[in-house]
C-alpha cells in the first residue's frame, strides 16, 4: 500500500506557506513605512527651512529684506546628501534664489501655512515646501513667498536601505518560521506515530486493548482499535474453545472404540477378522492422538497467552515423558536411552510437557522397528537444552522451517499417519518461553536420522 | 550715508567688471606621449602645485597636462558659462558646493574616493584632498617684546594697545575680491562676535587688502605688513620652509580656526572624464597620505590629530550656498565695509 501523501510534510509546506506570505507582508508594510517616515523627516526639515528664512522678512529703506539663516540649509544637509534649491519672490518679483524653480499653484497657498509639492527640477524629482508671509513696505502689504526645495535621491537611498534591511529580517524570520513550523508538524505527529509503534511492537498473539493516553482528536481511533481487537481476541477465544471442546468429544468416545475393538481383536476367529481390527485399533489410535493434538494446540494457544514462570527441571520432565512413552516404544521393539545432566528452566510445566512430548512421539513414530532413540538432556552457553536423536529416515532435504507450519507434513512422514501439528504446538511453546526449535539431519558415526533441539533460556 | 551707498554700488560693479573678464594669471603645460591632454582650472598657484603635476607626469607620461591658475570666483563663473576643462580645483568650497549643487558637476567614484571620510566627499561630486587651516602670521621682530596673541581676543589687545607698529601695515583678504577670502570671512562671522570687533580695530589701522594669500605673504617677507589674518597657512609654511626664513610666526587661533578643505569637481562638459578622475585619485591618495610632510600641502588627516578643540574643516553641505546669496552678500560687504574701511570713508 503506497501511503498517500504526507501529513507531516503538508502540514509543514502549510505552514511554512503561511509564514512566506506574513514575512512577505510585514517587509511591504515595513518598506511603506520606511518611505513614509523618511518622506515626513524631509517635509518637517523642509518647513523649518523655509520657516526660519520666512522669520527673517522684514521691511528695510522701502524694501523687503531678508537674511538666509546658515542653518536654513545645513538642516536640510543634516538629513541627506540631497541637493537643495530656494527661491524668494516679493510681490510677484523674484528677490533671490533660483527663478525658474517651480513653485506651488497659489490655491494652496494659506497665508501663514507651509504647503508641499513634488515636481521636477534640475533633471531630478524634488520636492518643495512653500510658505508665504505678508510684509508692510512703506504701509502697503507685500505677499512674500518662500520655497525651498530638495532632490529626493538621498532620502530614497536611505528608504531603500531600510527597505533592504527588512527584507533581510523577513527572510530571517521566514527561516526561522520554517524550522519551527517543521518542528510543531513533528510534535503534533509524535502521538500518532507512537501509537502506530505501539501496534506494530506488539508479538503476533498480543491481543490486549492499546490503554493509551492520547490526544482527543486521536481517542476515537484508539477506542475503535481497542474494540477491534477486544472482538478478535473475542473470537479467537471462542474458536480455541470450540475445538478442545470438539477433541475431547471425539477423544471419549473413541476411547470406548478402542476398548471394544481389542476386546474384539482377543475374541476374534479368522487372520481376516483380527487384522481389520488391527487396523481400526491403529486408525483409532492416530485419531486420538490427533484429537490429543488439536487439544494440546488450544491449550497452548491459551496458557501462552498469560505464562506463568516456575522453576522447572527438564531432565526430570524429560525423564517422566520417557516413562510415558516406553510402552508404545516396546511394542515395536525401539530402545530408548536417557542422558541427563540437570537444566532449570522457568516456564509452564504442563506446556513443556507437551512440547517434549511432542517430540518423543514423533521420534518413536519415524524409527524404524529395533532402532535406538537417544535423548540428552543438558546446559551450554546459559541455555538448556533436550535433544532427541532417532535412527530413521530423517527429515529429508528441504526447508526445515516449512515443518513447523500447521498440517504441514515432510517428505518422508508419507508412509505414516499424523495431524502434522507436533512441531508447530512444539515451535509455539519454545516461542512463548524465548526459545527455539532446532532441527537437523545427523549424518555422524552414530549414524543417520533426525535430530531435533528443544533450547530454552536458562533459569 | 549717501556717499556710502555710492562707494558700495561703485565697488560691487567694479567687482562684477573685474569679474567679466577672466585673468589667466598663470599656465603651465607638460607635453604628454600619447596626444590625451587633461585641462586644469585651479586656484592653487604654481609654486605650490607643481609637485603634485610633476608626481602624475611621472605615474601617467602618456596624458599630456595643462595647469591654468585663475582666482576662485573666476573659476566658478568659467564653469558655469562651459570652458572646456576637465578638472576645477578650488579653495573656494561655497562655489565649488554650489556648482555641484546646481547641476555642473559629474559624479565620479572609485576605490580612493570610498576611502575618504564622509566630511571630505558630497554625492560624488565633490572632492576634499587638502585641509588647510586660516592662519594669523606675524612678523617676529614686530611683537618680538610682547607675548605672540593665540586668540582673536588678545590679537584684538595688542593691535589696539600697539597701533603705532600696526598702522599701515596689517593685512588680511579683500572679501570683495577673494572667494576664498569671504568664505574664511563669512566663516568666522558665523563663528563668533569677536571677528567683527578685530574688523574694526584692524579697520582703524588702515589695512592692507589683498586678492590671495601668496601676494601676502610676499608683503610679509619683504617687511612691508608685520601682520597678516587669515592666511592659508599652507602658503605660508611652505614659503618659510623654502627661504629657510625665521622672520615670521604662523599662530593657529586656539578659540577657533576655519580649515579650507580644497576640493575637486570634474565639470559637466569634462572632455576627458577619465582622465580627471585618475587625477583625482591621485590627488586623494596624497591628501590621504599619513604623513604630513614631503607635499606642500597638509593633508587631510591632519585635522584627526589637530590639538585644539575647535579645529574643524568647514562642513561640505547645503549651509556654504547661504553665504552666495546676494542679498546676504550685499548684507555682508555692507557690514565689511563700515568696519573695515572706516578710514578711506572717513577720510573726505
Amino acid at each position: 500500500m503506497t501511503p498517500q501523501g504526507s501529513i507531516l510534510r503538508s502540514l509543514t509546506l502549510l505552514l511554512a506557506g503561511v509564514a512566506a506570505v506574513l514575512s512577505i507582508l510585514s517587509w511591504l508594510i515595513v518598506s511603506d513605512f520606511a518611505r513614509r517616515a523618511v518622506g515626513r523627516a524631509q517635509d518637517n526639515v523642509l518647513a523649518a527651512s523655509v520657516t526660519s528664512i520666512a522669520e527673517t522678512l522684514r521691511a528695510e529703506m522701502g524694501e523687503v529684506q531678508l537674511e538666509l539663516p546658515y542653518s536654513a540649509f545645513s538642516m536640510l544637509g543634516a538629513i541627506s546628501e540631497d541637493r537643495v534649491f530656494y527661491r524668494i519672490v516679493a510681490g510677484g518679483r523674484l528677490l533671490t534664489g533660483y527663478d525658474d524653480l517651480p513653485g506651488i499653484a497659489e490655491g494652496d497657498l494659506e497665508i501663514g501655512r507651509v504647503a508641499f509639492a513634488t515636481d521636477d527640477y534640475a533633471g531630478e524629482t524634488v520636492r518643495l515646501a512653500s510658505a508665504t508671509r505678508i510684509v508692510a513696505v512703506g504701509g502697503d502689504p507685500v505677499p512674500v513667498t518662500v520655497t525651498v526645495a530638495q532632490t529626493r535621491a538621498g532620502i530614497t537611498q536611505v528608504a531603500s536601505d531600510l527597505s533592504r534591511r527588512a527584507a533581510l529580517i523577513s527572510v530571517v524570520f521566514f527561516c526561522i518560521a520554517v524550522l519551527l513550523s517543521a518542528i510543531a508538524a513533528r510534535a503534533s505527529l509524535r502521538p500518532l506515530s507512537d501509537i502506530a509503534g505501539a501496534v506494530a511492537r506488539r508479538g503476533p498473539s498480543d491481543l490486549r486493548p492499546l490503554h493509551r493516553r492520547a490526544p482527543s482528536e486521536l481517542s476515537p481511533l484508539i477506542k475503535a482499535l481497542d474494540r477491534l481487537i477486544l472482538r478478535l481476541a473475542e473470537s479467537v477465544r471462542r474458536s480455541e474453545d470450540f475445538i478442545a471442546e470438539a477433541a475431547h468429544r471425539i477423544r471419549t468416545p473413541l476411547t470406548t472404540v478402542r476398548m471394544q475393538s481389542e476386546l474384539a481383536l482377543r475374541e476374534a476367529d479368522t487372520d481376516a477378522d483380527r487384522e481389520r481390527l488391527r487396523r481400526i485399533i491403529r486408525a483409532v489410535d492416530e485419531s486420538s492422538r490427533s484429537a490429543g493434538q488439536l487439544l494440546d494446540h488450544a491449550t497452548v494457544a491459551f496458557r501462552a497467552e498469560d505464562l506463568v514462570r516456575d522453576p522447572v527441571d527438564l531432565s526430570q520432565l524429560a525423564r517422566r515423558c520417557v516413562e510415558s512413552i516406553r510402552p508404545t516404544a516396546q511394542m515395536r521393539d525401539i530402545g530408548i536411552s536417557l542422558r541427563t545432566d540437570p537444566a532449570p528452566v522457568r516456564g509452564d510445566a504442563v506446556l513443556l510437557d507437551t512440547a517434549v512430548r511432542n517430540v518423543l512421539d514423533n521420534a518413536v513414530k519415524y524409527s524404524p522397528q529395533a532402532t535406538d532413540v537417544l535423548i540428552v538432556v543438558g546446559q551450554s552457553e546459559g541455555e538448556s537444552f533436550v535433544r532427541v536423536r532417532d535412527e530413521g529416515p530423517g527429515l529429508g532435504t528441504g526447508d526445515f522451517d516449512d515443518l513447523t507450519e500447521r498440517f504441514r507434513r515432510g517428505p518422508t512422514a508419507v508412509d505414516h499417519v499424523g495431524s502434522g501439528l507436533g512441531l508447530t504446538i512444539t515451535r509455539d511453546v519454545l516461542r512463548a518461553h524465548g526459545g527455539r526449535l532446532v532441527l537437523e539431519n545427523c549424518n555422524d558415526e552414530e549414524g543417520n536420522g533426525a535430530c531435533v533441539s528443544l533450547i530454552l533460556p536458562s533459569g | 550715508m549717501r556717499v556710502a551707498h555710492l562707494a558700495l554700488w561703485l565697488i560691487l560693479s567694479l567687482w562684477s567688471v573685474a569679474s567679466a573678464q577672466s585673468r589667466l594669471e598663470e599656465r603651465h603645460v607638460l607635453e604628454g606621449t600619447s596626444g590625451r591632454v587633461l585641462r586644469i582650472l585651479s586656484t592653487a598657484d604654481l609654486d605650490v602645485f607643481a609637485p603634485y603635476l610633476a608626481a602624475f607626469a611621472a605615474e601617467n607620461p602618456a596624458i599630456g597636462l595643462d595647469y591654468s591658475v585663475v582666482s576662485s570666483a573666476d573659476l566658478e563663473r568659467m564653469i558655469r558659462e562651459g570652458a572646456g576643462y576637465d578638472l576645477a580645483l578650488s579653495s573656494a568650497m561655497d562655489l565649488q558646493f554650489q556648482l555641484a549643487n546646481d547641476g555642473f558637476a559629474l559624479r565620479y567614484q572609485s576605490e580612493a574616493t570610498q576611502a575618504l571620510p564622509d566630511w571630505a566627499r558630497w554625492r560624488g561630486l565633490i572632492f576634499a584632498f587638502t585641509a588647510e587651516p586660516a592662519v594669523v602670521v606675524i612678523a617676529r621682530n614686530a611683537v618680538a617684546d610682547l607675548t605672540i596673541p593665540t586668540t582673536r581676543r588678545d590679537l584684538i589687545s595688542l593691535l589696539r594697545d600697539h597701533p603705532d607698529r600696526f598702522e599701515g601695515r596689517v593685512g588680511t583678504y579683500d572679501v570683495r575680491e577673494s572667494g576664498l577670502g569671504y568664505l574664511f570671512a563669512t566663516q568666522d562671522a558665523r563663528a563668533t562676535e569677536a571677528y567683527w570687533r578685530l574688523s574694526e580695530v584692524m579697520g582703524r589701522l588702515d589695512p592692507k587688502l589683498y586678492c590671495c594669500s601668496g601676494a601676502m605673504v610676499d608683503d610679509l617677507s619683504s617687511g612691508d605688513l608685520v601682520l597678516a589674518y587669515n592666511v592659508l597657512g599652507s602658503y605660508a609654511r611652505e614659503r618659510l620652509a623654502r627661504e629657510g626664513s625665521d622672520d615670521l610666526v604662523v599662530v593657529e587661533m586656539q578659540d577657533f580656526a576655519n580649515v579650507m578643505l580644497r576640493t575637486a569637481i570634474v565639470p559637466r562638459q569634462a572632455g576627458a572624464p577619465d582622465l580627471a578622475g585618475r587625477f583625482i585619485d591621485h590627488l586623494v591618495e596624497i591628501g590621504l597620505r599619513p604623513d604630513p610632510a614631503h607635499w606642500p600641502l597638509p593633508p587631510l588627516s591632519g585635522i584627526g590629530n589637530a590639538a585644539a578643540p575647535s579645529f574643524g574643516p568647514i562642513r561640505l553641505g547645503p549651509g556654504l550656498m547661504v553665504n552666495l546669496d546676494w542679498l546676504n552678500r550685499r548684507n555682508f560687504f555692507r557690514a565689511w565695509e563700515n568696519s573695515i574701511r572706516q578710514t578711506v570713508d572717513a577720510a573726505p
